[in-house]
């Protein structure tokens, strides 16, 4: 291999690294991270909206052909500034649960929750869209975080 | 690399080589024509959930088998068939030919007819717990079995046979990236394999009433992501050995060539927690690891854009060029002569194959995915990757063939010439307009036109998506066009009465860097590392996906009926249990 190609793939290979340290420090240092596997996550098969805290919130949302059980149907209030820890699973097929505007975009997965945490410092209303298939409803299926 | 010569061809062989390109491009013009639905759809320019009786959603399922998965892997065989042939210069088996022709046509009518029957409208990735009528599922399988036969049985043994007679040469360059692209399909096959006929196939006949949704995911994504690869390295093996020759010049570099095609078998596979990066149930550090060997596969295809650009401006300063980036208007962009034509495809798709190429690495940069998961700017992506590079080369090689298998010259040549350019423009302007709408949140796979694009519809309006959505039925009517015009010259060759001998040939190039290192040319330790990798990547996750997810059975199809209900009533939302 000449000179030149190998200049290239030095050239890419370093250019991959890079992208990877900025992605590990992003997730680590930023915490902007994926979700990961609860081991000792608990099934649940209603939806509901706790408070836990000053200004803490637990969302346990359970989607469904075709809309979201979160206590309320669909829709939940939040005052702005709180941070919200979302649960997410599915009591029949796969569906999808991604909140404009934040980096909440879960998969909901019949068996399995799936967790991420948000802070909401802006009032306004945030669309919860469903972006997997889930049948011939799928269009249909939008729910909404408003932070008063 | 060697040249071979152009061989007779006749009988048996021609038939289903023939039949191979031909009936996959029937399917095709429905699944293209069900995509210009889509994208009218989604713009909210037709708004309606079904199209001449055939639903948005069933419509999406044939969109995505057809062009995806059955076009594809028809021509796979077809030019993997060819290429051996033509390379080894060895017979293949008829017998073997017509059990994997059987299989494959046979596997394919009979998931067409579960598809066009309303009776498996759970798209091309078929997730659990939705279900679909089995014959989807056996239809499915046998498509693929059909479709490793030759590889096993005229491939293989026809290249030890070469081995045998030429131990002092290096195999050709195409018949190694042929036979690494089988030996991905393979080792993929048996994963997906296992969720079929194990979890999906006992739900979808009523033996079983759940499965383990996350493990059937695992399974499934195991396959889904080197399937891409399977779509690609045909492709990649047209612009390594013919494209340079088709441009008027030379190959830059045969070892690169082969470093590349090696890496591909080494980094596909143990990758495809990248389209799972959203769901829970798996730890992120694996989910880390994926992103790590998703970047060491971008690797193998950062050294194709150098060694190709290096060949291309070294045609271009063979055909005269001066100057740093004179070569760039010294290529045989519109050229009626003889094969030249093939040329506009492949440069076409590349081109669109950069935009695929930024997009991919952006979904998949791990936590950058949680911006874009499942949002239309998937969609564009995929479109300048299967949709581009791949389609355009899988349909120039499509009309080249049929014109040698048939004996004739490609007709009407203009149009064949206008259309990989059409297509081009149209699907650059799709992927512009389909990343905006994705950022702004409009979800992959879903009939906004009758939801989010519905003025009436005060719960989910969103007039933000309409303006890129309408540009994007543009770019999406501009790409049909582009087949359309394709499709009439394919016409005419088809029916174009025969002038010469049917014969097989490719333009084959020759090499600027000849010079052979050992590391491209044992592929043993290939093979070793491959399956090595494979095993540390997803032996825990798979133990992961098994601890946890089982839910009871749902049947996507049935579903159809649930459409009946009225969309306003729809809108008012099920009642809570």
């Amino acid at each position: 291999m000449d000179r030149f190609e190998k200049q290239a793939m030095a050239l890419a290979l370093s250019l991959v690294l890079m992208f990877l340290g900025l992605i590990v420090y992003a997730a680590k240092g930023l915490q902007a991270d994926l979700p990961t596997c609860l081991p000792n996550a608990r099934l649940f098969e209603r939806g509901r909206l706790v408070e836990v805290g000053p200004n803490r919130y637990q969302v346990d949302a359970v989607a469904f052909m075709w809309g979201f059980d979160m206590g309320q149907l669909n829709t939940i209030k939040i005052p702005h500034g709180a941070v919200v820890d979302f649960y997410v699973t599915s009591r029949d097929v796969m569906h999808g649960y991604h909140i404009d505007k934040t980096l909440v975009n879960l998969k909901a997965i019949p068996g399995a929750v799936t967790y991420s945490r948000v802070k909401f410092d802006r009032p306004g209303e945030y669309q919860i869209v469903c972006h997997e298939y889930c049948g011939l409803g799928h269009q249909n299926m939008a729910g909404k975080v408003i932070v008063e | 690399m060697q040249t071979t010569q152009a061989i007779p061809i006749k009988g048996a062989i021609r038939f289903i080589l023939l039949s191979q390109l031909v009936i996959p491009f029937i399917l095709l013009i429905l699944g293209v024509l069900l995509g210009l639905y889509q994208v009218l759809a989604r713009a909210g320019i037709i708004k309606s959930a079904d199209i001449f009786g055939v639903n948005y959603y069933q419509g999406l399922t044939l969109h995505g088998v057809i062009n995806a998965i059955v076009f594809t892997t028809f021509f796979a065989v077809a030019f993997g068939n060819a290429i051996m042939l033509h390379q080894l210069q060895r017979p293949l088996k008829t017998g073997v030919q017509w059990a994997s022709w059987v299989l494959m046509v046979g596997g394919t009518l009979m998931a067409a007819w579960a598809m066009l029957t309303g009776r498996a409208t759970v798209l091309y990735t078929f997730y659990l717990p939705m279900v679909a009528h089995w014959t989807f599922y056996v239809g499915a399988t046998l498509l693929l079995v059909g479709s490793i036969l030759p590889y096993f049985l005229d491939w293989i043994p026809n290249t030890l046979a070469w081995r045998r007679a030429n131990p002092d040469k290096k195999l050709p360059l195409a018949v190694l990236g042929n036979l690494v692209n089988f030996t991905l399909w393979f080792l993929i096959i048996l994963p997906l394999a296992t969720t079929v006929l194990f979890q999906m196939l006992p739900m979808s006949l009523g033996l079983a009433q759940e499965a383990n949704v996350l493990l059937s995911r695992t399974l499934f994504w195991f396959f889904g992501h080197a399937l891409v690869y399977f779509w690609l390295l045909p492709a990649y093996i047209m612009l390594y050995t013919m494209l340079p020759k088709l441009a008027g010049g030379k190959l830059y570099s045969d070892p690169a060539a082969r470093l590349a095609f090696l890496l591909f078998l080494l980094f596909s596979i143990p990758v495809g927690l990248h389209h799972q990066y959203t769901e829970g149930g798996l730890s992120s550090g694996w989910k880390l690891w994926h992103a790590f060997l998703t970047f060491m596969v971008a690797l193998p295809s950062f050294i194709t854009a150098f060694t190709i650009a290096a060949s291309l401006e070294h045609a271009g300063r063979n055909n005269g060029a001066h100057g740093l980036f004179g070569w760039m208007s010294k290529l045989p962009y519109w050229n009626k002569t003889g094969d030249r034509w093939l040329f506009a495809y492949l440069i076409a798709g590349l081109i669109l194959f950069l935009f695929g190429g930024i997009t991919g690495i952006v979904n998949g940069s791990y936590n950058l995915n949680l911006v874009v998961h499942n949002t239309a700017w998937i969609v564009g992506h995929f479109h300048t990757t299967v949709g581009g590079l791949v389609a355009l080369s899988f349909l120039g090689m499509t009309l080249y063939l049929i014109a040698k298998l048939r004996g004739t010259e490609v007709k009407m040549k203009p149009l064949a010439l206008a259309a990989p350019y059409l297509w081009m423009v149209g699907f650059v302007i799709f992927e512009i307009a389909l990343s905006i709408t994705g950022l702004q949140g409009a979800p992959r796979r879903s009939n906004i036109g009758i939801s989010y694009l519905d003025p009436t519809n005060e719960l989910l309006y969103r007039a933000d998506w309409l303006f890129w959505s309408h540009v994007g039925a543009l770019g999406g009517t501009i790409a049909v066009l582009g087949f359309l015009c394709y499709t009439v010259s394919l016409a005419g060759t088809l029916l174009a009465k025969p002038v010469k001998q049917p014969e097989l040939d490719f333009p084959i190039s020759e090499a600027v860097h000849e010079e052979t290192t050992p590391l491209v040319v044992n592929l043993r330790p290939w093979v070793a590392a491959t399956l090595l990798l494979i095993a540390i990547s997803y032996t825990y996750p798979v133990y992961e996906s098994m601890t946890r997810g089982v839910l009871a059975k749902s049947a996507g199809y049935q579903s159809i009926e649930n459409n009946l209900v009225p969309q306003s009533a729809l809108r008012e939302q099920t009642k809570l249990p």
